[in-house]
C-alpha cells in the first residue's frame, strides 16, 4: 500500500500552553518545523467550531485530543470518530493534544480525560462523535443561513457544504458555525451509515514516530533546566534515615541533594516515598553522584517480607473462608465433600510490573508567574490538579503539556504519578525547570505492581462429567491503601465466568501489602484468565470431555460467548489428536466487555525446550471502529501476556524487589513471538467492548492447555520457563 | 576538557566526562533527543545508533571512544523519512508507542546495510537485542523485509 506523507499527517506534539509562553520550549535536530508547537487558539489560523475541532482556511480540520497517546491509537480513533461526523477527508485532517488548563479551568468541556480500561471508544464514542456531529450542523446552519436556504436543504460532505446550487468549503463558515447554538443537538449515526469508522485505517503518529521528532516527556528540554536523579526507600514507606551530600557535593556539574519526604496517611499513587535526589546539570552527572553517595534506610516493620512468607500467609488463608462475592445455587462446599467425584487444584501468578519502554520521568518548571508540567500521567488532568495542590497554586496558572507517552499500560493512571510530584517539589526548592528521570532500576522498584494472587479451586462433576459444584477462594495481596480490592482485580474471570454451572461460590482474602499496586493491562482478567481456563480445561478432561466442546457446551444460550467460540472452532483447527511433544490449547476470557478467545500451538523438546508457534484469536468486541488498530493491539496484547506468563515474575525479598533491570526481569524478544492470526466475530448488537487489553489474557492459558497436551504437564504457576517441561 | 564528535555529518563540542556514555552526551549536551534512555545496560537497545555503520548501544558506549568516528543517530538516517526502513515503517504503521523504534530503526538499517536481502533468523539474529513493550515484533520483521525491497527499487 502507498502512503502519500504530507505536511498535514504529521502530528503536531505538543499544543501549546493557554495563550502564553512556553519557555523556551525546542525541539532539536531537522524536524523542528513538522513538530513545532502551536497554541491551541489559533491552530494553524483556524476557526475553532468547538472545543474539539478548529477548520482552517486551507480546510485542515485540526482535532483537540484529551487523552494521552500511550501507543494504543488515541489520536487516530479520537480523531476517527470526530471526522466520521464532520464529514472531511482523512487527509485533511491533523491531531494535536487538547489543553487540560482549559479543560479543568473551563468547564471540563472534554468530559473524560482519562485514559485507561480500553474505554476510549466503547465508552466515550457517543459525546466524541456528538462533537462531530454537533459542528457539521453547525455549519450547515451557518451556511443555510447564508444562502436562504433551510438547514435540511444543505447537504454537508468530506469538507464541502452544497445546497441549491450555492457550494463552499467548511473553512468559508467555520467562524460563523462556532456562534450557531442549534435548538437541538444531532444524535450520532449508527454504524449502518459509517463512511471511515470501520475501515482499517493507518495510524496518524507513524511518521513522527520513525525519525526521532515525536517528543515524549522525556524529550522536553527548557532553557536552564536541570536533572534530578531521584531513589527512594528500597522498601516502599521505609524511611531515610541518612545522607551525606558531603561526599559528592564537590563533583563536577552538582547542585544539590534534596530530602522528599512522605507524608503520614497520604498512601495515593501520586505520593511520595521517602527518598533524596541529587541535583546537577545534566542527569548523567546527577545519576553518578546519587550511586556514590552514601545513604542509610530505615526500612521499617515490612523489610522481612518476601514471596517465600507472602506464600506462607496465603497458605493458611487459603483454608480460612473469605468475603463471597459471587453465589449461586445452593451449599457448594457440602456438595464437593459429598461428590465422589471431584478434583481440585492451586495456581498463582506473582507479583509483575509495568516496564514501559520509556521509564518514568516528569519536568516541571516552577516560577512565580507559572508553572509548566510534562507529566507520564494517563490522565493529563490529574498532574495539574496534582502540582497546583503541591505548591498550593490555582489551577489556573498550571499548565500541563502532553506529550507521547512510551508505554502506560494501567502504570501510569490513577490519578499521576509521584514522579510529578518530585520534580514540583525539586523545582520549587531549586528554583529551575527540572526533569527528573527513574533509572530503570528505580522504575522497576518503584512502580505501582500488577498485584500477585493464590488461588484454590475444587469442583464436583455430575454423571454427564460436567461440574455440578464450582468453587475457588482467592488470596490477593494489594497495597494497603485499597480498603478493599474491587472485583476488576479479585473477580473478573472467576467470579464472573459465565459457564453455567448449576451451584458455585468465588471467596476472595485481600492482603493489604506494603507494595504500591495498579492496574496492569488487562487487570484482574491477566491473572484470573490464567487459573480459570486451564482449571476448566481439567475439568473437562476430568469429566472426559474435548476442552472445546466443554466451552460450546457450557456457554449455551450465551450468544457473545457462542460467537466466539463457534468462529474458533472453524479457525483454528483444534484438535487434542496431535504427537506427544505438540499441543493445542483453547481459553476464552471476557475483559473489559469484550469476550477474546484464542487456540495456541505449541512444540516441546523430550528436553522441555518449548516455542510457542501460533496464537489464533477470535475477538467479540461488539463493534469495531478501525481493524488495522484492532489487530495490532491484540497482537501487542499477546506479546504482553506472553512476556509475563513465560519469562517474567518479579521476587520479593527483604521487603524490596530483586529484580533490577532487563537482565534480571525477562521480557519477550522478537524471536521468542509467535505468529498471530486475528479474526474479528463481532456481534453488533447494540453494546461496545474494548480493545487494547482483552487480547492479552485467553493467551496464556491457551499456551498453557497446550503445553498440557504435548506434555502431560498442568503448569499452574508463571513464569512458564521456571518449570521443567521434559517430557519422554 | 571538551572534545569533538562527529554526529550526522556536524562536528559538535561537547564538554563532558570523556566516560560519559554517548548516549547522554548526544540527548543533554548535543540535544539529539531521538536518541532514547531504556536501561542503562545495553539490555533494550531503545539507544541504538550507528558508529562508523556499526550498530551500537549509545548508554554503555563512552563518549570518547566515539571521538573521531562517524556517529549517526535516528535524525541523522534521513531528512524526509525517505530512507527504506523509514518508508516500511510508516506503510506498515510499525510503532505504537513509538517510544523503541528509534532504536529497532537504527539496529534494522545497519543489517540491512550489511544484508541487503536478510533471512528471518538473520532478522531475529539482529533485534534480538531490541525490546519493544507493546509487541510490534511481527510488523518490525514484515517492515525489515519491505525495507530490503524499497531498497531494491
Amino acid at each position: 500500500m502507498e502512503m502519500k506523507l504530507s505536511r498535514r499527517t504529521l502530528i503536531r506534539t505538543m499544543a501549546g500552553a493557554g495563550g502564553g509562553l512556553l519557555l523556551g520550549f525546542r525541539i532539536p535536530g531537522a524536524f523542528a518545523a513538522a513538530v513545532a508547537p502551536k497554541p491551541w487558539t489559533t491552530p494553524t489560523g483556524g476557526e475553532e467550531i468547538n472545543a474539539w475541532l478548529a477548520i482552517d482556511v486551507d480546510g485542515t480540520v485540526t482535532i483537540r485530543v484529551p487523552h494521552t497517546e500511550q501507543g494504543q491509537g488515541a489520536l487516530t480513533s479520537v480523531s476517527m470518530m470526530i471526522a466520521e461526523e464532520l464529514d472531511v477527508p482523512w487527509d485533511s485532517v491533523q491531531a494535536v493534544f487538547a489543553d487540560m488548563n482549559r479543560h479543568v479551568n473551563e468547564g471540563e468541556e472534554y468530559i473524560v480525560t482519562t485514559t485507561h480500561g480500553s474505554q476510549l471508544v466503547r465508552q466515550q464514542h457517543p459525546h466524541i462523535m456528538q462533537a462531530g456531529a454537533s459542528a457539521r450542523e453547525r455549519l450547515k446552519a451557518a451556511a443555510a443561513r447564508a444562502w436562504g436556504v433551510e438547514r435540511s436543504e444543505v447537504v454537508a460532505k468530506q469538507g464541502m457544504l452544497s445546497a441549491r446550487g450555492h457550494s463552499a468549503g467548511y473553512a468559508e463558515f467555520a467562524g460563523a458555525a462556532a456562534e450557531i447554538a442549534l435548538d437541538r443537538e444531532p444524535a450520532i449515526k449508527p454504524p449502518g451509515e459509517w463512511w471511515l469508522l470501520g475501515r482499517p485505517t493507518p495510524r496518524l503518529d507513524a511518521p513522527a514516530k520513525v525519525n526521532g521528532s515525536a517528543h515524549f516527556t522525556i524529550d522536553t528540554r527548557l532553557e536552564g533546566m536541570v536533572y534530578a536523579a531521584v531513589q527512594s526507600c528500597p522498601v516502599p514507606w521505609g524511611g531515610l534515615r541518612s545522607y551525606d551530600f558531603d561526599a559528592i557535593r564537590d563533583r563536577v556539574g552538582v547542585l544539590a541533594a534534596i530530602e522528599l519526604k512522605a507524608v503520614d496517611g497520604r498512601t495515593s499513587t501520586s505520593d511520595m516515598q521517602n527518598g533524596v535526589a541529587v541535583v546537577a546539570d545534566t542527569w548523567y552527572r546527577a545519576k553518578t553522584a546519587l550511586d556514590l553517595m552514601p545513604i542509610e534506610w530505615d526500612y521499617g516493620p515490612e523489610g522481612d517480607v518476601s514471596n517465600a512468607t507472602q506464600a506462607a500467609h496465603a497458605g493458611r488463608l487459603l483454608e480460612e473462608p473469605g468475603e463471597v462475592s459471587n453465589e449461586v445455587g445452593g451449599d457448594v462446599l457440602g456438595m464437593i465433600a459429598a461428590s465422589e467425584r471431584t478434583l481440585a487444584a492451586e495456581y498463582h501468578r506473582p507479583w509483575e510490573t509495568h516496564a514501559r519502554m520509556e521509564p518514568i520521568n516528569a519536568t516541571v518548571s516552577v516560577t512565580d508567574a507559572r508553572v509548566d508540567v510534562w507529566s507520564p500521567a494517563q490522565n493529563q488532568a490529574a498532574p495539574l490538579a496534582v502540582v497546583a495542590e503541591h505548591l498550593g497554586r490555582d489551577t489556573r496558572d498550571v499548565f500541563v503539556h502532553t506529550g507521547f507517552l512510551g508505554g502506560a499500560f494501567g502504570g501510569n493512571g490513577g490519578g499521576s504519578t509521584a514522579v510529578t510530584r518530585q520534580a514540583a517539589e525539586i523545582s520549587r526548592q531549586v528554583g529551575r525547570p527540572v526533569q527528573v528521570i527513574w533509572t530503570r532500576e528505580e522504575d522497576i522498584m518503584q512502580d505501582k505492581q500488577r498485584p500477585p494472587v493464590h488461588t484454590r479451586l475444587t469442583a464436583a462433576l455430575g454423571d454427564n462429567g460436567l461440574p455440578e459444584a464450582f468453587f475457588s477462594r482467592a488470596v490477593w495481596f494489594t497495597h494497603r491503601g485499597v480498603e478493599r480490592i474491587g472485583p476488576a482485580t479479585a473477580d473478573y474471570s472467576i467470579g464472573t465466568m459465565p459457564y453455567l454451572v448449576p451451584n458455585r461460590r468465588h471467596e476472595r482474602h485481600n492482603v493489604a501489602a506494603h507494595i504500591p499496586t495498579a492496574t496492569h493491562r488487562a487487570p484482574g482478567a491477566n491473572q484470573n484468565g490464567f487459573i480459570i481456563e486451564q482449571f476448566v480445561d481439567e475439568m473437562a478432561l476430568a469429566g472426559g470431555w474435548d476442552p472445546l466442546e466443554w466451552r460450546i457446551e457450557m456457554t449455551q444460550g450465551l450468544e457473545r460467548w457462542q460467537r466466539v467460540l463457534l468462529k474458533l472452532k472453524e479457525v483454528s483447527g483444534f484438535t487434542t489428536d496431535l504427537p506427544r511433544g505438540e499441543g493445542m490449547g483453547v481459553a476464552i476470557v471476557e475483559d473489559h466487555g469484550s469476550i477474546c478467545g484464542a487456540c495456541a500451538t505449541v512444540s516441546v523438546s523430550r528436553s522441555g525446550q518449548l516455542s510457542v508457534e501460533k496464537v489464533v484469536l477470535v475477538m467479540n468486541s461488539g463493534y469495531m471502529i478501525n481493524p488495522r488498530n484492532g489487530a495490532e493491539q491484540i497482537e501487542g496484547s499477546v506479546c504482553w501476556e506472553l512476556s509475563h506468563a513465560l519469562y517474567g515474575g518479579l521476587t520479593l525479598a527483604d521487603g524490596r524487589f530483586v529484580n533490577s533491570n532487563f537482565d534480571t526481569y525477562n521480557l519477550m524478544r522478537m524471536h521468542q513471538m509467535p505468529e498471530v492470526e486475528v479474526h474479528f466475530a463481532l456481534s453488533q448488537d447494540g453494546w461496545w467492548g474494548g480493545m487494547g487489553e482483552p487480547g492479552g489474557p485467553p493467551t496464556p492459558p491457551a499456551v498453557a492447555n497446550a503445553i498440557y497436551f504435548a506434555t502431560g504437564k498442568r503448569i499452574r504457576s508463571t513464569p512458564i520457563n521456571k518449570h521443567d517441561l521434559n517430557w519422554s | 576538557m571538551p572534545f569533538t564528535l562527529n554526529v550526522n555529518g556536524m562536528a559538535h563540542e561537547v564538554d563532558a566526562e570523556p566516560e560519559t556514555p554517548l548516549l547522554w552526551v548526544l540527548r543533554d549536551n548535543i540535544g539529539l533527543t531521538g536518541t532514547k534512555f531504556g536501561c542503562g545496560i545495553a539490555q533494550c537497545g531503545v539507544c541504538t545508533v550507528h558508529i562508523d555503520g556499526q550498530p551500537v548501544r549509545a548508554c554503555s558506549t563512552t563518549a570518547a571512544s566515539a571521538v573521531g568516528r562517524e556517529i549517526t543517530t535516528i535524525e541523522g538516517l534521513s531528512d524526509d523519512n525517505s530512507h527504506p526502513v523509514q518508508q516500511a515503517w510508516i506503510e506498515d504503521t510499525v510503532p505504537q508507542c513509538g517510544y523503541c523504534q528509534s532504536g529497532q530503526i537504527m539496529s534494522a538499517a545497519a543489517l540491512l546495510s550489511r544484508t541487503p536481502d536478510p533471512s528471518d533468523s538473520e532478522i531475529d539474529t539482529a533485534m534480538a537485542g531490541n525490546l519493544c513493550r507493546c509487541g510490534t515484533y511481527l510488523r518490525i520483521r514484515r517492515a525489515i523485509h519491505r525495507a530490503a525491497e524499497i531498497a531494491r527499487g
